[in-house]
């Protein structure tokens, strides 16, 4: 029984990824470009930068930038806690 | 007694003088580029991650050169300290933009500091343009430089963050 489940969920799986592989859309060819030109178009004149991609990442989608620089902060301050802990024990133990 | 002369003597106290002095004059490039890549992050490719993580190889340049023994708590709560002052301006900048939306360019195309507009076309290499994404680049910069420094210091020392 449960090699049967194991083979049928590997088949479907391995069926999509065969789908997929056939239907996959081909690469630098957007269904939809209305964002991608309206950026291409408007960027240099509404942000005054050259760099396009500087313009969506600090300008357009700033927040996406704002939660990169949280997990940033974040990062460092979890690794603050940690070591912070594991000095107090030290010194408890050597206290005793 | 006898433990504490040992850790003394196993403390770690970097590389040889070669070492130290080649680490100083390769700072001055490492620094030079950093910086050039932050602050032209609205004109080439780059910006303020990844030049701030170019900085941050300096301090591991300088710690495995000169070894934990020269570092200080100080050292530690003025990163930690540069890396909310920088976060807490790139918040600061996302606020001001709030006459219109947050994250508003207020600065752009208004000929102040950064605001020089430009038009459609080639990159002409302008420096004083992009409103708030220069300033927010050198913001994002620092906050990168402190953050990853301070991952490394804390976690080379294995010592506790917090000043004692």
């Amino acid at each position: 029984m449960e090699k049967l489940i194991k083979i049928t969920t590997l088949s479907i799986l391995f069926a999509f990824l065969l789908v997929s592989f056939f239907c996959i859309h081909p690469a630098g060819k957007p269904n939809t470009s209305m964002m991608d030109d309206y950026f291409i178009q408007n960027a240099q004149a509404q942000t005054g930068s050259n760099n396009v991609v500087a313009a969506v990442l600090f300008d357009y989608r700033g927040l996406d930038t704002l939660g990169e620089a949280s997990v940033l902060f974040a990062v460092a301050s979890g690794i603050f806690i940690l070591f912070s802990g594991k000095d107090d024990k030290k010194e408890n133990g050597r206290g005793e | 007694m006898i433990k504490k002369k040992m850790e003394e003597e196993n403390r770690d106290k970097g590389m040889s003088k070669v070492v130290k002095t080649i680490s100083f004059i390769i700072a001055i490039p490492i620094i030079i580029f950093g910086l050039y890549v932050i602050l032209h992050g609205h004109l080439t490719p780059g910006g303020g991650f990844p030049g701030g993580a170019i900085i941050a190889t300096l301090l591991a340049l300088f710690l495995v050169a000169f070894g934990s023994y020269t570092v200080k708590s100080s050292h530690k709560e003025l990163l930690s300290s540069l890396e909310s002052l920088a976060l807490v301006s790139f918040i600061l900048l996302a606020f001001f933009g709030l006459g219109s939306t947050f994250f508003h360019n207020f600065l752009a195309n208004t000929a102040n500091i950064f605001g020089k507009s430009i038009s459609y076309g080639v990159n002409n290499g302008y420096l004083p343009t992009g409103g708030t994404i220069p300033l927010m680049n050198i913001a994002v910069g620092f906050e990168v430089f402190a953050a990853l420094s301070l991952v490394v210091l804390i976690m080379y020392t294995g010592q506790s963050g917090g000043g004692k």
